[in-house]
């Protein structure tokens, strides 16, 4: 009988994990290799890609990312582990692919990139790359507070047809299963990565799609300030945790 | 289509080296409906080569059961200083080739 | 009592994506089919071939594969090829690796796309004309070519 109370504690409470697992400590061994090896995670396609636009004339008589920013293993070490963050002239938080695109406006008379574009993917992947290693520390300016707050409520918030949040899988059911997927606790350290899924590399934006559109909901726009309050929330939930990009996942 | 190619820059005569290759590709298979519903044409990479002192010692067909982004390992036995050359195809008939001198000694 | 009803429900959302149209499968007959094309009909012996796939697979559109065939690898007495078959996907041909005495050895790494839980199956060829076989089981969680 006790056991039989103790089952029904567990859940009718919500199970908020204690200990925060990454979906790399989740995967196989054979996964977390590919991941780790430099020659079989096809991920490192669009870091080299990023690397080359960053090095890249924009022709618009500008100077190139690097023109301004030197080598991206020294000035942009660390940069996209406080991302998104508070951007003084648009009054907002932006994330790194927004951020690219206000540089590109702003600094290069150049056209944004596509929100959904190879380019973005591989800049903000390359940039993301300078802080593999390195832990997530989200950005502190207080203006970022509201927005976290905001996207801390749309992570609770039931929306769809099938009427579910993302705490309801993310938090209570993490570590279960989806089907035949495992629930992660959606921990953004490995973004931009390489779904075997999608059999390409993708950004947060289209996990969020994905995960929207399977509750049957309306996914957002990328860059969005919905998407980017619920990065905001999602990274200091995942606060101190190590970047990974480019990750493999399943 | 661009390749990441892992292949030792030294080793002794006989011992057997590892060479290790992965390619950028889609690697799409014709049995997928794009978002306006028609069959996506086939495009694979369809062979893949190794050359070793200009001839042959390893070679693959593949088929769309290759996964997106082809990973190979596979082995040679080192003789005399040389080239080792990568070649590979596809349906849309780009050819690409990689190669790099193995010091043998 | 609640979850269970809701993890049901959001179990019947991977449900449908997986239920799509799909092209004409291969069968354990057209994989036998294929690889009597390749051996042209002659005896196959079982054994003398490695083929590894973790027995179980996060997801199929990359399942590492690795194979291997017992050679001394010399002029007389090598492998020439090792060819990959399937009963579940579109076609049963897989992949296949040409070998020489100068490989070395007869192995060879991959990642495959499964369609689904099914056998595969590896043949070695041999210099002398003989055929070698080796073949395993692999679950597949989630199948390939679904769309999220």
């Amino acid at each position: 009988m006790r056991l039989a109370a103790l089952l029904a504690l567990a859940l009718a409470l919500p199970a908020v994990a204690e200990e925060r697992v990454t979906g790399f400590e989740q995967m196989s061994e054979d996964l977390q290799a590919m991941q780790n090896d430099p020659v079989a995670n096809p991920g490192l396609f669009w870091i080299a890609d990023g690397e080359t636009l960053w090095s890249e004339d924009p022709g618009t008589g500008a100077d190139s990312c690097k023109g301004c920013h030197g080598d991206a293993s020294d000035s942009m070490a660390g940069v996209a582990a406080s991302y998104p963050a508070w951007d003084e002239e648009s009054g907002r938080p932006v994330d790194l692919a927004g951020r690219i695109n206000l540089c590109r406006t702003r600094h290069q008379d150049a056209e944004p990139f596509e929100r959904v574009s190879d380019e973005l993917l591989s800049l903000a992947a390359y940039l993301t790359h300078q802080s593999k290693g390195m832990p997530i520390t989200p950005d502190d300016d207080p203006r970022t507070d509201p927005w976290r707050e905001r996207g801390e409520d749309l992570f609770a918030r039931r929306i769809g047809q099938l009427n579910l949040s993302c705490a309801q899988c993310h938090d209570r059911l993490a570590g279960g299963h989806l089907g035949s997927a495992l629930i992660p606790q959606a921990h953004p350290t490995g973004y931009p990565q390489y779904r075997l899924e999608w059999e390409t590399m993708g950004s947060l934006a289209r996990r969020f799609d994905n995960c929207i559109f399977g509750v049957r909901a309306e996914p957002y726009e990328a860059g969005s300030e919905d998407y980017v309050s619920l990065e905001l929330y999602l990274k200091s939930r995942a606060a101190g945790l190590t970047i990974e990009s480019p990750a493999i996942r399943p | 289509m661009s390749a990441l190619v892992n292949i030792p820059e030294t080793a002794a005569p006989g011992e057997i080296v590892d060479i290790k290759v992965l390619l950028q590709h889609p690697m799409e298979t014709g049995f997928r409906t794009g978002p306006d519903g028609k069959l996506v044409p086939r495009n694979i990479i369809h062979s893949l080569r190794c050359l070793y002192l200009s001839e042959e010692v390893f070679a693959a067909e593949l088929f769309p059961a290759v996964t997106a982004n082809p990973f190979f390992a596979f082995t040679l036995v080192a003789e005399t200083t040389g080239e080792v050359e990568i070649l590979w195809a596809d349906d849309a008939g780009e050819e690409q080739r990689q190669s790099q001198t193995l010091t043998v000694g | 009592m609640k979850a269970t009803r809701r993890q049901a429900i959001a179990m019947g959302l991977a449900m449908p994506l997986a239920l799509r149209v799909r092209p004409a499968q291969a069968t354990p007959e057209t994989m036998q089919a294929a690889i009597d094309a390749f051996t042209g009909g002659a005896a196959v012996t079982e054994g003398g071939v490695e083929l590894k796939i973790p027995a179980l697979v996060e997801n199929g559109n990359s399942v590492p594969l690795s194979v291997s065939a017992e050679s001394p690898m010399t002029d007389e007495d090598h492998v020439e090829e090792i060819a990959i078959f399937n009963e579940v996907n579109p076609l049963p041909d897989t992949v296949r690796f040409h070998f020489t005495p100068r490989s070395g050895r007869a192995t060879a790494q991959t990642r495959i796309r499964l369609n689904g839980t099914q056998h595969v199956t590896a043949i070695a060829r041999k210099s002398d004309g003989t055929f070698h076989s080796a073949q395993v089981n692999v679950i597949v969680t989630a199948p390939a070519c679904r769309e999220s």
